[in-house]
C-alpha cells in the first residue's frame, strides 16, 4: 500500500508568539519549531497500516528548509521515504496553493492513502486534506477519531461532528484528516533517529511539478496576510477569597444584572 | 456592480444550525442593499424550512430537496454549492466553520478555482474583494486578510462570531429548485451511521454558556457536578485535556488547542489551571468565570470573576443559587 502523511512544521503549541517588525509575520526568534500535533496522529496511523498491510510510507512537506526538521523525525518514527518541496516561488501562497503544490507531489506516488492533520495548528485552515482530495478527484473523510479495517481497500472511519459521531463506510484510494483520539503517538527510538540521521531527503522543484506558477506561492496567492495584532488583552477581573456562598450569591447576581449573560 | 451573498444553510434532521443564521445576518449586512442573499437548504423533506431561511433574511432559497440528502457526504454537497455559486453569481460565499462546512469549503474552493478563507470572526467588504479577520496560532495572534483577485470568495464564519437577526415573517423571497444527480465518486465514502453521543445535548460549539471542569476535579465521579451546573445554567459541558486524557470525559467534550474552540457568551472554568492550550480554546469568550482553590492559578489572570476556593465547596453552591435564580 502506497500511504502518504503530510507533514506541516509549526510553532508549539507552548511557544510565546511576537509579531515581527512587518506587522505582517511571525517573529521566528525564539519560537520552537515542532510537528503540527494532529500530524502526529497521522503519522502513528500511517505506521499502523503500514504494519497490517505493508507497503511504502513517504511523508510529504511543504515549507522553508527548516521543514526538513520535521520530516527527519518522521523518518525516526519510520518513514520510508521523505519528500520535502522548499522551492522559494513555491511558499508564502495560499491555502489552495498549498493544496495544489502537495496534490501535485503525492500524484506522483500513486497514493493508496493519503493522511493529513485535522488542522495546522498555526494557520488554523482545517481544509487542507480535504482540498487535496478534490484535487485528486477522491473521497476524504475528516476529523477521523476511529478506524476499522475491513480489508486492504475498505475501511470504516468514525468522525467527530458537533454533538455526534459520524460513521463513513469508505473505499481507498482516499483522503483522511486526523483527531486527536484517533491512536496514541509513539516517540522515535534511538535507533530509529540513528538510522534517520543517514536517509535522504528528496527534493521536489517546481520542474517536477505540473502546477500553475501563477496559481501557488506569494505570487499567486490569492489570500494576502494584511496585518497580524495580538489578541485583545483581557483585564484581571475581580476574585473573591473566604466565604464561598457570599461570593457565589455575588458573581451569579453580577452575571446576570451587569453583564446580561443569565 | 452589486454584491450578492450565497449562504449555505446547514441543517439536521429539519432543524438548521444557529449558523445558518448568523451568516444570513452576516450577509443581509453585507449586501448593504446593493445585494441579493440567496441561501443552499439542502436535505430530505425540508422543503417546508425554507420560509425560516427568508424571515432570517433570504431573498431566494436554492432547494434540493432529495432522499440522496438525508446523510449527505460533502462532496455532493460542495457540487451543490457549485451549482448555486454558477447560478447566482455570488461575490460571496459564506458557509459554517462546523465540521460540515469545514469539509465542503476547500472542495467548493477546489473546484470553483477561488480562494477560501477559513474560521473567519469578521468580514467586510474591501475595495476590491472582501477582508476578514481569523484567530491564528491558538489565539496567540489575529490575522487580517485581504482577498486578491475576482470572485466569488469562499469564506468560513466560526458560530458565534457574528449574531443572528430575528426572524421577520414580513419577509418575502422566492424557492428554486435544485436537481440533485448523483456521481459515481459519492459512493466511494457513504455515511451509514449518526451516533448521539451521550450526555450531550447542547452542541459545545454553538452553546451561549459552557461549564468545564478539569483535574481539580479529583475523579471521574465528580463530574456530576459541572454537568448539574450546566444543567442549572442552560449550557453545555466542556473539559480540559487532562480530564479527557485520562478518560474522565469524552474527547468531544475537550476545549482547547486540540479540542474544540468555543466563544460563548459565558465560560466557567471549574477545577482548570489555565494552561495556554486551554486557554486557546476559550479566550475569546465573552464572560470568564473561575474557580480554582490555587490564587495563582493562570486561570484567574484572564478571569472576569474568580472564586479562590474548594470546588467541592462552591460548586454545590452555585448549582443550588443558580437553580434558585432559574426558578425565580
Ligand atoms: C500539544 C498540546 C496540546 C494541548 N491541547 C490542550 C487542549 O486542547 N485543551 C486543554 O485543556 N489542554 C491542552 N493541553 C494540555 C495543557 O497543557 C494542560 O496540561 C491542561 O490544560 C491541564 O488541565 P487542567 O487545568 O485540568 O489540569 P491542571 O493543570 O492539573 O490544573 C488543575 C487545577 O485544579 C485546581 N484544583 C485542584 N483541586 C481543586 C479543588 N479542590 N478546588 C478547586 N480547584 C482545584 C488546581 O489548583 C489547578 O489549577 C495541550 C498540551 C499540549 C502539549
Ligand atoms: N505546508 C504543508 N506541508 C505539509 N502538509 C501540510 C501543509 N499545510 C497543511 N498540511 C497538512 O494539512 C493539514 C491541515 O492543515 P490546514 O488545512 O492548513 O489547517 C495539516 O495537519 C497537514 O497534514
Amino acid at each position: 500500500m502506497n500511504i502518504v502523511v503530510c507533514v506541516k512544521q509549526v510553532p508549539s503549541s507552548e511557544a510565546r508568539i511576537h509579531i515581527a517588525a512587518d506587522g505582517r509575520s511571525i517573529d521566528p526568534a525564539g519560537v520552537e519549531l515542532v510537528v503540527n500535533p494532529y500530524d502526529e496522529y497521522a503519522m502513528e496511523e500511517a505506521l499502523k497500516t503500514r504494519e497490517k498491510f505493508g507497503g511504502t510510507l513517504t511523508v510529504v512537506s511543504l515549507g522553508p528548509a527548516k521543514t526538513e526538521e520535521a520530516l527527519r523525525t518522521c523518518l525516526a518514527l519510520g518513514a520510508d521515504r521523505a519528500l520535502v518541496v522548499k522551492e522559494a516561488s513555491l511558499l508564502g501562497g495560499d491555502g489552495l496553493g498549498a493544496a495544489r503544490i502537495l496534490a501535485e507531489t503525492i500524484r506522483s506516488l500513486d497514493p493508496d492513502l493519503i493522511l493529513c492533520g485535522k488542522v495546522a495548528i498555526d494557520v488554523e485552515g482545517y481544509g487542507t486534506g480535504p482540498a487535496i482530495a478534490e484535487i485528486l478527484g477522491l473521497p476524504h473523510v475528516s476529523v477521523v477519531s476511529k478506524l476499522e479495517w475491513k480489508d486492504e481497500r475498505h475501511l470504516t472511519a468514525h468522525r467527530e461532528i458537533e454533538g455526534a459521531t459520524e460513521v463513513v463506510e469508505l473505499e481507498l484510494p482516499a483522503v483522511l484528516t486526523a483527531n486527536k483520539g484517533l491512536n496514541e503517538p509513539r516517540y522515535p527510538s534511538l535507533p530509529g533517529i540513528m538510522k534517520a540521521k543517514k536517509k535522504p531527503i528528496e527534493e521536489i522543484g517546481s520542474s517536477a511539478l505540473s502546477v500553475d506558477p501563477s496559481l501557488v506561492g506569494a505570487a499567486g496567492a490569492r489570500v494576502a496576510t494584511e496585518s497580524l495584532s495580538p489578541p485583545p488583552m483581557r483585564q484581571e477581573g475581580r476574585k473573591w477569597t473566604g466565604d464561598g456562598r457570599a461570593a457565589v450569591v455575588e458573581v451569579l447576581r453580577l452575571l446576570r444584572e451587569e453583564r446580561k449573560v443569565l | 456592480m452589486g454584491f450578492d451573498v450565497l449562504v449555505f444553510a446547514e441543517q439536521r434532521g429539519g432543524v438548521f444550525k444557529k449558523s445558518a443564521f448568523e451568516a444570513l445576518a452576516l450577509a443581509r449586512a453585507l449586501t448593504k442593499g446593493d445585494g441579493a442573499v440567496t441561501a443552499i437548504l439542502a436535505g430530505n423533506g425540508v422543503e417546508a424550512k425554507a420560509a425560516d431561511l427568508i424571515s432570517r433574511g433570504a431573498d431566494t432559497v436554492v432547494l434540493a430537496d432529495d432522499p440522496a440528502l438525508e446523510r449527505p457526504g460533502s462532496i455532493l454537497l460542495s457540487r451543490l454549492a457549485q451549482e448555486a455559486a454558477s447560478s447566482s453569481k455570488a461575490s460571496l460565499i459564506l458557509l459554517p466553520a462546523t465540521a460540515l462546512g469545514r469539509d465542503i469549503a476547500p472542495r467548493l474552493a477546489a473546484r470553483l478555482d477561488r480562494p477560501w478563507i477559513a474560521e473567519a470572526i469578521e468580514v467586510s467588504r474591501a475595495e476590491h474583494g472582501i477582508s476578514a479577520r481569523k484567530s491564528i496560532v491558538g489565539g496567540k495572534a489575529f490575522a487580517t486578510l485581504a482577498t486578491v483577485g475576482d470572485p466569488p470568495y469562499i469564506v468560513t464564519l466560526r458560530p458565534g462570531a457574528h449574531p443572528a437577526a430575528d426572524p421577520d415573517p414580513s419577509r418575502s423571497g422566492s424557492t428554486v429548485k435544485l436537481s440533485v444527480a448523483s456521481d459515481p465518486l459519492d459512493l466511494r465514502a457513504k455515511v451509514i451511521d449518526l451516533l448521539q453521543s451521550a450526555g450531550q445535548t447542547i452542541d459545545l460549539q454553538e452553546a451561549e454558556i459552557v461549564v468545564s471542569g478539569g483535574r481539580g476535579l479529583k475523579g471521574p465521579e465528580n463530574f456530576s457536578l459541572i454537568r448539574d451546573l450546566a444543567d442549572a445554567l442552560g449550557g453545555a459541558v466542556g473539559a480540559s485535556r487532562a480530564v479527557v486524557d485520562k478518560g474522565w470525559i469524552d474527547h468531544q467534550h475537550q476545549v482547547g488547542q486540540t479540542g474544540v474552540t468555543v466563544s460563548p457568551k459565558l465560560y466557567v472554568a471549574c477545577g482548570i489551571s489555565g494552561a495556554i492550550q486551554h486557554l486557546a480554546g476559550m479566550r475569546t469568550s465573552g464572560c470568564i468565570v473561575a474557580i480554582n482553590s490555587d490564587a495563582d492559578a493562570p486561570i484567574f489572570k484572564i478571569a472576569d470573576f474568580g472564586i479562590v476556593g474548594d470546588l467541592f465547596e462552591v460548586l454545590p453552591i452555585m448549582i443550588e443559587e443558580a437553580r434558585k435564580m432559574r426558578a425565580s
